[in-house]
């Protein structure tokens, strides 16, 4: 499995037809610049489909997602969030402050 | 021979039981079913009370300031602060402390000073780093990461993996083959600071343990001062298979405690649910699947105990400790497997804890020494190291 998040961006109308499963997904802004990392977690009412729409409507320059589907949601959050904070120097704005986060060195 | 909890036994481990029911289970109707770690306010504030209740730091021993509980007293507490959903690996998510590395009690008084004092304040945290990907039931020989002595330095090159908060940590303990010739006389321990170039944590290695992940690790020319060799050179293998003993005992606790509290939820579900006009309590293969669970905690707890009590009057207990870490995780597997089955779909749902169980406890078959291993260590002292 790949560190960092490989599947196709996707318009922000495409969440309503997510399923309802576990994982995890990143919302990017017009630019493709990552603006916020989540999960869908066990208590999600519709999962990532619920988790998506809710994380769009909060952040306004979020103009695409993309997901992947993992029961390990929380250890992956995790890893996408040292992953990006190793490649970019820092986390996503709207994941900011983020105690406790460990560090990675991911290489490329 | 008297197998009745003494008077402050019973007290200890009731009052953290209530602990348990009172301030850790509801929580846990708010967190992630997967979490393992408290909202940082929840965290403190329940520090507090276990400093306040004398059961902060368990493990740490009293001349460095930790409370001065017994072995088998901690044993018992061990079962009870694991009775919760997060309870096999994040048990009270950490609230009542730990000792940390406790190789590091051995350490000289400048080691001491730089990593064990700032641990035990909370201050400083580190990892145990052996595992490589060559192997970890046979340490000495799977070792291959080396140092190698250039002046007053050590430059240690390879790797580790399966090694749990090496990212998060400011130092580490790592194993590194000081003399190829040597087998497991050739090991040597060292203290590592996290921010040494040449230290990368390069990955998170995802398993079953879906909240509390483990890293796989590189070293690179990294270059480690003589002075942070822990003991002796090529001495590490001794450090690295002390702790491997005495860490089955509280590993073998952790699943009684998440046993007993499946069992107890089965126990209060199988009255009350209603199967063709009949309470399941009344079926006979529940009712077996019952008492079966009964039997299986309390072989397990006993033989935990008994693993317990040789340790801590300072007799051998290799064997005893093996024994306690086999039967109590393949008796907790079954306990968490039959609870699962007797709460039925509810049972593999994420709105009850069996299912994060179900998968904890799937590891705990392998980690700290896989059950084969721990049998081996049971047959080398039946028979004799030479097997006869």
């Amino acid at each position: 499995m790949p560190i960092r998040l490989d599947k196709p961006w996707l318009s922000l109308d495409a969440a309503a037809g997510l399923p309802g499963q576990l994982g995890v997904f990143e919302l990017a802004d017009e630019a493709g610049k990552v603006r916020y990392i989540g999960y869908a977690g066990g208590r999600s009412r519709f999962g990532l489909r619920s988790e998506v729409s809710a994380a769009a409507d909060r952040i306004p320059e979020a103009r695409r997602f993309r997901v992947e589907v993992t029961t390990a949601y929380l250890t992956r959050y995790r890893e996408l969030l040292m992953a990006h904070k190793a490649d970019q120097g820092a986390l996503p704005p709207h994941n900011e402050p983020m105690p406790r986060l460990g560090r990675l060195s991911p290489g490329s | 021979m008297d197998l009745a909890l003494t008077e402050e036994q019973e007290m200890i481990t009731g009052m953290v039981r209530r602990f348990v029911r009172e301030e850790i289970l509801p929580l846990e109707l708010t967190l992630d079913p997967d979490a393992d770690e408290l909202p940082e306010a929840d965290r403190l504030r329940l520090t507090e009370k276990t400093r306040a209740m004398g059961l902060y730091g368990l493990d740490i021993p009293p001349e460095f300031g930790g409370p001065e509980i017994d072995l088998v007293t901690r044993t018992l507490i061990a079962i009870e602060t694991s009775q919760h959903r997060a309870g096999l690996y994040a048990p009270c998510y950490g609230v009542f402390g730990g000792a940390g590395l406790a190789q590091l009690f051995e350490a000289t008084e400048a080691q001491q000073a730089r990593y064990l004092h700032p641990m035990l304040r909370g201050e400083k945290s580190g990892f145990f780093g052996l595992t490589e990907p060559s192997g970890g039931s046979d340490p000495a020989r799977a070792i291959q990461t080396r140092a190698v002595r250039d002046g007053d330095d050590w430059i240690i090159n390879g790797g580790k993996i399966f090694i749990s908060g090496a990212d998060r940590a400011d130092f580490g303990l790592v194993f590194a083959r000081t003399d190829p010739d040597k087998g497991r006389n050739g090991v040597t321990c060292f203290i590592v600071d996290t921010d040494t170039p040449g230290f990368h944590v390069r990955r998170v290695v995802h398993t079953l343990r879906s909240a509390r992940y483990a890293t796989e690790l590189q070293f690179e020319d990294m270059r480690v001062p003589h002075a942070n060799v822990l003991g002796a050179v090529n001495g590490g293998f001794a450090i690295a298979n002390d702790r491997l003993s005495r860490q089955r005992i509280p590993y073998a606790a952790g699943c009684i405690g998440v046993a007993t509290k499946a069992h107890e939820l089965a126990l209060e579900y199988a009255p009350q649910r209603q199967t063709f006009g009949a309470p399941l309590s009344s079926r006979q293969a529940i009712q077996w699947m019952l008492v079966d669970n009964e039997i299986d905690i309390r072989q397990a707890r006993w033989l935990t105990l008994e693993a317990a009590a040789r340790a801590q009057r300072g007799d051998p207990f290799r064997k005893e400790a093996a024994m306690a870490k086999l039967v109590a995780t393949e008796a907790g597997s079954r306990v968490v497997d039959r609870c699962m089955q007797i709460f039925g779909g509810y049972g593999v749902t994420k709105d009850f804890p069996f299912e994060r169980w179900y998968r904890e406890m799937r590891i705990r078959r392998i980690g700290e020494g896989p059950n084969e291993v721990q049998r081996h260590i049971i047959a080398r002292d039946l028979l004799g190291a030479s097997l006869r």
